[in-house]
């Protein structure tokens, strides 16, 4: 591997988390993102089961894609299959973990039932195909990086945003905006503090 | 004459008593994405409307045929069967909706409002009732996700449906059209909608109560037994 492509991993992995930030840039995996970030110990347990589903997933569905669909010219069969190995996938995982790491499910394990309707997995198993259709240098290796690094940008933006919300707990908020309005206020600044980022990544190159 | 009106019922509460977006709080993603312009909201509330009837009406046809046990895996196959209808039909006749919509078209699929339906409802109901229901929901759907682009087709862009409307008056403010103007005209709408709502009260951030894989959550298992 020499630098050029290292280089590009890196470019892949940061913007990932930061310029193209899956719940914060693309808006998904909100339902979570607005729905378990109220502690940060939730938070971290959610977003470290996607990290881990969404790399598996994409390693599963890519050799999928390639292999047998685009061959038989069965493209348009890509929704109804990566959903149906996703959600296998997810049981799959759950009953692993279940029945061989009894700790592990119970950190992370509980989570997976929620995550076959992620919209963030589904999504990265298709927006890396696209990827890969628009630029022939973009591989297995860089999706699969390409998957690590949106979950970890989901991590990121579920911890930074429990925080925030611990904060806006303690707030007097008027009444007709408490709950969900002040909450979508709230991320909508955090929205804005991550579009400082812009651009970052091109430079890198 | 009292089942016409409770089939009306069924129609007319998915459009603001049991909206599904601003709530239920389902189906948020989409309405973020793709309300940068009042068309793309269109489109998209049409594919949706399309996807949540045709679903709605299988499941309530297929109530008594699908095992319990399999029943979120076989709704989610029937809905990404219709997704995949849908999705041809707009590259074959809207290649422009398609390109707008981007990955978001096949991610109805994941659309909790269809699960959601499907588990709450069409699993449990007629079909004539859950048909409506789908419709109705569909209707509320696509008219928030209008709502919101024009707002923000307006404040970021000075227009509506591609038409200007604000041009020489005022410039253009672009963070509308950009992630953290959705976020806040969806804040503001949730507001409001709670105001106009009988409880008179926005809905909570971390409400389960709609999620479709409520019953089957262990999260939401945990916090009933902590609660008990």
């Amino acid at each position: 591997m020499d630098g050029q492509v290292i280089k590009g991993l890196v470019a892949i992995f940061l913007a990932a988390i930061l310029t193209e930030n899956y719940v914060l840039n693309k808006f998904l995996g909100i339902c979570p993102f607005l729905g378990v970030s109220k502690k940060l110990g939730t938070a971290l347990g959610m977003s470290c089961a996607v990290t881990v589903v969404m790399v598996i997933a994409t390693a599963v569905t890519w050799p999928l894609y390639v292999g047998p669909l685009v061959p038989n010219g069965l493209e348009y069969l890509q929704t109804v299959v990566f959903i149906l190995v996703i959600a296998a996938l997810v049981q799959l995982l759950e009953t692993i973990l279940h029945r061989y790491m009894p700790p592990l499910y119970n950190s992370l394990g509980i989570y997976l039932p929620l995550i076959t309707t992620n919209c963030a997995v589904l999504g990265v198993t298709m927006l890396v195909l696209e990827k890969a259709a628009g630029d022939p240098s973009y591989g297995y290796i860089q999706a699969l990086v390409n998957a690590f690094g949106s979950g970890v940008g989901f991590l990121v933006a579920m911890v930074l945003f429990a925080g925030v919300r611990e904060r806006l707990e303690e707030c007097d908020v008027p009444k007709c905006l408490q709950g969900l309005p002040i909450t979508l206020v709230a991320a909508s600044l955090v929205a804005v503090s991550f579009l400082g980022f812009n651009g970052l990544v091109d430079r890198l190159m | 004459m009292n089942e016409k009106t409770s089939l009306w019922r069924e129609f007319t509460k998915g459009i603001l008593r049991e909206n599904p977006v601003l709530r239920l709080v389902l189906g948020c993603c989409a309405t973020l994405a793709v309300t940068t312009a009042a068309g793309n909201a269109i489109g998209m509330g049409a594919a949706t409307t399309f996807v949540l009837v045709c679903s709605n009406g299988a499941i309530s046809l297929l109530r008594n045929v699908i095992p319990n046990k399999v029943r979120i895996p076989a709704y989610i196959t029937v809905i990404a069967g219709f997704v995949t209808i849908v999705q041809l039909f707009i590259k074959a006749f809207s290649p422009e909706l398609d390109t707008a919509l981007g990955v978001f078209l096949p991610l109805i699929v994941v659309n909790c409002i269809i699960l959601g339906r499907a588990e709450m409802f069409a699993s449990k109901n007629r079909v004539l009732p859950s048909i409506l229901d789908g419709l109705g929901m569909g209707v509320g759907f696509t008219a928030t996700l209008l709502a919101m682009g024009i707002l923000r087709e307006l404040l970021g862009a000075g227009t509506v449906f591609g038409l200007p409307v604000l041009s020489g008056f005022m410039q253009p403010i672009i963070i509308f059209l950009l992630p953290p103007g959705g976020f806040f005209v969806f804040g503001m709408l949730v507001a409001l909608a709670g105001r106009l709502s009988a409880e008179k009260k926005p809905p909570a951030a971390t409400d389960c109560g709609h999620c479709p894989l409520a019953a089957s959550c262990s999260i939401n298992n945990r916090k009933k037994e902590a609660g008990e």
